[in-house]
């Protein structure tokens, strides 16, 4: 695959920007560009909505019109937008906590409504802005700055939850392969329904540090080595998936989309 | 004029479709759910949007999303859910989003008493979410001020970019009353200030000196860049102290100070010796008791604030000055009287009351004969 010029879509006047070294998230939003561009969307049909976390602030590093919310309300904001705007693409980008834990009331009813938001997570799999306590995807035994002793939480598997919600266009992918990434990003944006992508991107600063993974590489290679594709899962027994992440596309259906479900409810009733 | 027969709560969506929202989106609670059944069946009919979301905080989430694509928006809502609302409310404050809420005052705190009358979200519609912010607050006493009123609060916010609060009560809220209604076009409708330059002219470090910077509309190629986080005219984040206080001393400028926010009715005010001071449905007790005492020929007058945030201090301060005592009756434990003490400078009588029912005008007036030694 080419990597097209995405320069004029990136706002560079407030670099340096505040993600740390080896934080997957700046891949993340490259890829999230390229997706854009190669999708040929204006950039001005494009809405960005980010929550709080590291993760949420890249929003404010596009040339497009971007809504840096508050913390687990981005995908309730961006349902207003799409709603109020059906014709634009309306991207949540937020992080594991942001949309799973305190937001995830509503990430469960956008994909129930099947409301056409692409929402587009950065699992670091930790609370990076606030210095690396565990989240709803942090793996039992892990240590973090709010599980001294190890996790012993059970963690989300958030495609399955969404799935199980109702969401129509489901996939996971890692920063470590971003063509693939790339790939479905532009299938999630391009879906009409609700769209969900669970995008692993490792956290050096708190989670490699704290798990003492090693440097930015290793951690990298130690998700690469967690990588497990779903065609592949398929053969695999419960305790071998223990830990796992399993990549791949879930769901990928067309029942009809909230806002044009909406949209002619209006037209049947004689609005405009 | 039609006259009709309305509730307060309809009023209150007549109101809002009449003023331009064309998006509500609301969670049901007692007492304020007409105003979302409401909502549900009128938008549709004029090409609006209404959603029914999954809680308060995502309500007015979607909001402010539909309100940043240019589309005037309503929540409504009560105690329990007006608490959960306040954060944000405050990004509304700090991201310059117009967006009026609905609060019907039910009796607290927590579920409390859901369809008993209370006053008691007084100072949480003003202090209710945390900092330094600008919010004007608005509480009718009637079915059709409050059709008025809901007009004015989103002319208010509109205009000034920043949450507007119609503080109403369950006794205004579930009050069946003939009214007269202004015809379409009568009232005036003010819209938000949008930006005159095309996307690619438009600068908004340009507009850095205005009070109210223009708003584009996302999806309109200006490029928006929107965030709670303290901000320079750019939309960038910014810590720098310059920055900080030039901002929150122009959000917070919005309101303060501004005598034209501030509307109020008087009766009998210029000679009175015992002022009575009320507002939303307690005014109604209050000001059948100085009717009353004025057909007896006793010196007392009613001043209601209908503005209620900014509180009209100076007001109260010249009315104090003249007035021998002033009696404040409200549906908690002092939050009023509280602010009419600070207003006037000294004490004064307050009439608190927390069991639910209404000031009836007989307990006023009784309180009025013996504020003024004519018991
Ligand atoms: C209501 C509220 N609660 C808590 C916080 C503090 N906070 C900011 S970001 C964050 C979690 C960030 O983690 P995540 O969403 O996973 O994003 P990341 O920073 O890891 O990318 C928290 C708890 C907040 N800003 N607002």
């Amino acid at each position: 695959m080419e990597l097209a010029d995405i320069s004029d879509l990136l706002d560079e006047s407030h670099f340096p920007h505040i993600l740390c070294a080896g934080c997957g998230h700046g891949i993340a939003l490259r890829a999230i560009l390229q997706a854009i561009r190669k999708l040929n969307l204006p950039a001005e049909r494009v809405v960005m909505v980010g929550g709080i976390g590291c993760s949420s602030r890249v929003v404010g590093y596009v040339r497009m019109d971007s809504i840096h919310t508050t913390h687990g309300r981005a995908v309730a904001f961006a349902t207003g937008i799409k709603l109020a705007r059906p014709d634009l693409k309306v991207l949540v980008i937020a992080g594991d906590g942001d949309l799973a834990a305190i937001g995830g009331n509503h990430l469960i009813h956008a994909a129930r409504r099947n409301i056409g938001l692409t929402v587009l997570c950065f699992n670091n799999e930790i609370y990076g802005m606030t210095s690396g306590q565990y989240s709803p995807t942090t793996p039992p035994g892990s240590m973090s700055a709010t599980s001294p002793y190890g996790a012993i939480e059970r963690t989300f598997d958030l495609c399955r939850l969404v799935e199980a919600a109702g969401a129509t266009y489901v996939a996971r992918s890692t920063v470590n392969e971003v063509f693939i990434l790339t790939e479905y990003i532009g299938r999630a944006i391009a879906h009409e329904g609700f769209s969900f992508l669970d995008i692993v991107s490792p956290c050096p600063t708190y989670f490699g540090r704290q798990n003492r993974l090693g440097d930015p590489v290793k951690l990298y290679e130690s998700v690469k080595d967690r990588t497990v594709r779903a065609k592949a899962a398929t053969k695999m027994s419960a305790e071998e998936l223990e830990g796992k992440l399993v990549v791949g596309e879930f769901v990928r259906k067309n029942p009809p989309e909230y806002t044009a479900e909406y949209r002619r409810l209006v037209a049947a009733r004689g609005g405009k | 004029m039609k006259t009709i027969l309305l509730q307060g709560n309809e009023a209150c969506a007549r109101g809002a479709i009449a003023a331009g929202c064309r998006f509500f989106a609301g969670y049901p609670i007692t007492p304020s759910s007409e105003i979302v059944e409401a909502m549900a069946r009128e938008l549709p009919l004029v090409g609006g949007s209404f959603i029914q979301m999954e809680d308060e905080i995502g309500s007015i989430a979607a909001c402010l999303g539909a309100s940043l694509a240019g589309v005037k928006s309503l929540t409504a809502t009560s105690g329990p859910g007006f608490s959960l609302k306040q954060e944000n409310i405050g990004y509304a404050a700090m991201a310059e989003i117009p967006v009026v809420v609905v609060n019907v005052q039910r009796f607290g705190p927590s579920t409390g008493m859901p369809t008993a009358p209370a006053q008691g979200d007084f100072y949480q519609t003003r202090w209710g979410t945390h900092g330094d912010h600008p919010v004007v607050v608005l509480a009718p006493w009637s079915v059709e001020e409050t059709y008025r009123l809901t007009i004015r609060a989103f002319n208010l916010s509109e205009v000034h970019r920043l949450p507007v609060i119609l503080l109403m009560d369950e006794g205004v809220g579930h009050l069946r009353e003939r009214v007269e209604l202004p015809e379409e076009g009568e009232l005036a409708v003010w819209e938000r200030p949008k930006p005159k330059e095309p996307p690619d002219l438009f600068d908004p470090v340009a507009h850095a000196g205005e009070e109210v910077p223009p708003m584009p509309p996302l999806g309109a190629g200006y490029r928006l860049r929107v965030t709670g986080l303290v901000h320079g005219s750019d939309g960038f984040p910014s810590e720098s102290p310059e920055t900080v206080a030039k901002l929150l001393r122009r959000l917070c400028g919005k309101v303060e100070g501004k005598p034209e926010l501030l509307q109020a009715e008087e009766e009998g005010t210029d000679d009175a010796r015992v002022l009575v001071v009320a507002y939303g449905s307690t005014a109604r007790g209050a000001a059948a008791a100085v009717r009353e005492a004025r057909e007896r020929g006793l010196p007392v007058g009613l001043f209601r604030p209908v503005t209620v945030w900014p509180f009209p201090e100076a007001r109260i301060g010249e009315l104090a000055a003249q007035a021998g005592e002033i009696l404040v009756p409200e549906l908690s434990l002092g939050q009023l009287s509280r602010e009419v003490e600070r207003a006037a400078g000294r004490r004064v009588r307050s009439l608190t009351r927390v069991d639910g029912n209404h000031w009836s005008p007989g307990e006023i007036l009784a309180a009025i004969e013996e504020a003024g030694g004519w018991s």
